[in-house]
């Protein structure tokens, strides 16, 4: 794993053969589950090595997944944004009421991404201005958000969204290359280049590993928190575009669940859940890895209870094994 | 490495987990949620079928959680094996469309039973019921222990529940002709709260002396009736009959207060289901007017919608209700 407050403290791990430390990081075991997991599939199932079966495959994981970039920053300076799928339920429900004043595609993507923008901000602005735990807040929003929904929708629903708009959850760029996958793919690229190569990305971290020395150090924490929160609330909205597309339909219990399944890919990817640590590729291998599992036991028609106990045990495996791995190297030494 | 013994133990277990699947017709019975006792009795049901008809395999799945988003992958996944027939009951009526639409144009036969999607997802619904047919079985239910006839009142749900408006509307046009020597004295509103419903059905039974039966057609309103009737003594007195879940409403027909209650079955209805994918994989045309043989329970005739009504309530007395209170 690479654990930047271990580089801090101790020195002359930098001094590692660098091909070693890679061998030996987080992201290569991960490579390694993600291989054995597809290999696994191709064998169980005469279904799977498919392109077609492998394109259905990623809209398992893409909208969450999405939201799981984001996440991971956030995660990264110890907060936590647990009202993503909340806000998909509300920037979807704004999207169908634009939809019903009138409004053409453009429009609906800039309500749904707009919606979530503004819905983050207010998260931000509770935990960074009033400075409440962003846990308690976002666990507060999770309701009041989907509250919203429900109050407009009740048992309702809004359908009838235009065929282009449709595009954005439905649609192939080329070949078996689906819009959701394309974006993704663009959205963690733009997310790896800001987390690992900018100012920005290194003062993530440094708030997740000491506020307060952060703070001292000149690093605007406040600021950059609030600027995280809006960044998961647009990508929520993005998500809620995409995931509204998809299924041609607003209801408000749409989304239900995602929050959770974001939060176990960060978690997945390698982000410390303390925070200070974690790569973007090691957050789109775990999305990877949930696909690949959800899609691969589903064509088993493996019931989807057991599905859920094989998730647990493969975030609890996973966890553990580095953990492990460094009390058997500390016995060693 | 410790890993590797893992993905070797999970490769194992996935391949000792995928079943041969070389039967001639493939159907996947796909629920809103599994771990639910109706749809475990649906899918009873659904094997029985599939056992009559020979020659198919029935795959029975549905997601742990009851959204449409988790359904749609289960879909996904039922896309890519390639399935013959899809018989679905849907979380939500719309957001299943498109991927059910996706999963006709590439071949796949698709129904909706219990939960319906719209026209355009799937060629034929199957309801349990129709309103007819439930709003003369909630009287006939009364009427069949009242050769006589007598006094009967109906405790509905809430005054604006579509549903129970219906039936009490089909009910009441059924009676003149069918059960002419029943009298529907009053309808009462115990709007699926208990609380309210005790209270209705002890100002029922105050106001009428010779009130013989209450109909409650709400599996809230016929529980809190049979308490009021067996809590005040009036059992053998007042009947209390309607639509009951039997787990729920056993004691009472034990003790006496009821005769016979009704509901859907879902052993039929898993059972209809699969018939119905079986004949339209078999080239028969789902059209508005076609009617399609569902083995023992009949058969049914497609309206506009290529919607059906596969029955009447199915009725619960003391001859069954010990069996079907274990399954819902």
């Amino acid at each position: 794993m690479t654990d930047t407050t271990a580089t801090g403290r101790h020195l002359p791990d930098r001094l590692d053969n660098p091909v070693k430390s890679a061998v030996l990081s987080w992201e290569s075991l991960l490579v390694l589950v993600a291989l054995a997991i597809f290999i696994a599939n191709s064998f169980a199932s005469p279904y799977f090595l498919n392109e077609w079966s492998l394109s259905d495959m990623t809209f398992n994981f893409t909208e969450k997944a999405l939201i799981a970039l984001a996440m991971a920053l956030v995660i990264i300076t110890g907060e936590i944004d647990l009202s993503v799928a909340s806000i998909i339920a509300l920037a979807s429900t704004m999207m169908g009421l634009a939809l019903q004043v009138g409004a053409d595609t453009p429009m609906l993507v800039a309500v749904g991404i707009g919606v979530g923008i503004l819905c983050g901000a207010f998260n931000g602005f509770l935990i960074t201005g009033l400075k409440l735990p962003s846990i308690v807040v976002t666990i507060g929003t999770m309701s009041l958000f989907r509250g919203v929904a429900y109050i407009v929708l009740g048992d309702q629903s809004f359908k009838g969204y235009p065929a282009s708009f449709s595009w954005f959850g439905q649609g192939y760029v080329f070949w078996v290359i689906s819009f959701e996958l394309v974006l993704f793919l663009v959205c963690a690229l733009i997310f790896y280049v800001v987390l690992h190569h900018t100012n920005f990305g290194r003062r993530v971290f440094a708030i997740g590993n000491n506020a307060t020395a952060a703070r001292f150090s000149g690093v605007r924490v406040d600021r950059i928190k609030f600027v995280l929160f809006c960044l998961t609330g647009l990508m929520s909205g993005l998500a809620a575009v995409l995931l509204t597309a998809r299924l041609g339909s607003t209801r408000p219990s749409i989304a239900e669940g995602f929050e959770l399944e974001a939060v176990t890919m960060v978690v997945l990817g390698g982000v410390s859940i303390l925070g200070g640590s974690g790569t973007i590729i090691g957050v789109v291998l775990a999305a990877l890895i949930m696909g690949l599992v959800t899609f691969g036991l589903g064509l088993l028609n493996v019931p989807g209870i057991v599905m859920s106990i094989f998730i647990g045990s493969l975030l609890i495996v996973v966890i553990a094994l580095p953990i492990l791995f460094r009390m058997w190297r500390q016995r060693k030494a | 490495m410790k890993l590797f013994k893992l993905m070797a133990a999970t490769a194992a277990a996935a391949i000792l987990l995928a079943t041969p699947a070389f039967a001639q017709t493939r159907i996947a019975l796909v629920v809103k949620s599994l771990g639910n006792g109706f749809f475990d009795a649906a899918a009873k049901g659904a094997e029985e079928a599939a056992k009559e008809i020979g020659d198919i395999e029935l795959i029975y799945t549905g997601p742990t959680t009851a959204t449409a988003e988790a359904q749609i992958e289960v879909v996904n996944s039922l896309i890519a094996q390639q399935v013959d027939a899809i018989a679905i009951s849907a979380n939500d009526p719309d957001a299943l469309v498109p991927v059910l639409q996706r999963a006709q144009q590439r071949g796949i036969k698709v129904i909706s039973w219990d939960s319906g999607v719209a026209p355009e997802g799937r060629s034929i619904h199957l309801n349990p019921s129709d309103i007819g047919l439930i709003g003369e079985t909630i009287i006939k239910l009364a009427a069949d222990y009242l050769p006589e006839g007598g006094d009967v009142a109906i405790l509905s749900a809430a005054s604006t529940a579509t549903n129970q408006n219906a039936w009490i509307e089909a009910a009441k046009a059924v009676i003149p002709e069918k059960f002419p020597n029943i009298n529907l004295v009053a309808t009462v509103y115990g709007d699926d709260d208990s609380v309210k419903s005790t209270e209705e059905a002890r100002g029922l039974i105050a106001a009428y002396p010779d009130l013989k039966a209450i109909i409650a057609p709400t599996t809230v309103g016929v529980v809190a009736a049979a308490q009021v009737v067996t809590d005040q003594n009036l059992i053998g007195k007042v009947n209390v009959t309607g639509l009951a879940l039997p787990s729920e409403f056993k004691q009472f027909i034990d003790n006496g207060a009821s005769q016979a209650v009704a509901l859907w079955n879902p052993i039929d209805l898993g059972y209809s289901a699969v018939y119905l994918a079986k004949a339209l994989v078999d080239g028969q045309e789902a059209a508005p007017g076609a009617t399609f043989s569902i083995g023992k329970v009949g058969e049914v005739t497609l309206d506009d919608t290529n919607s059906a009504a596969m029955a009447a309530p199915f009725q619960f007395d003391k001859s069954n209700i010990e069996e079907f209170s274990k399954i819902y």
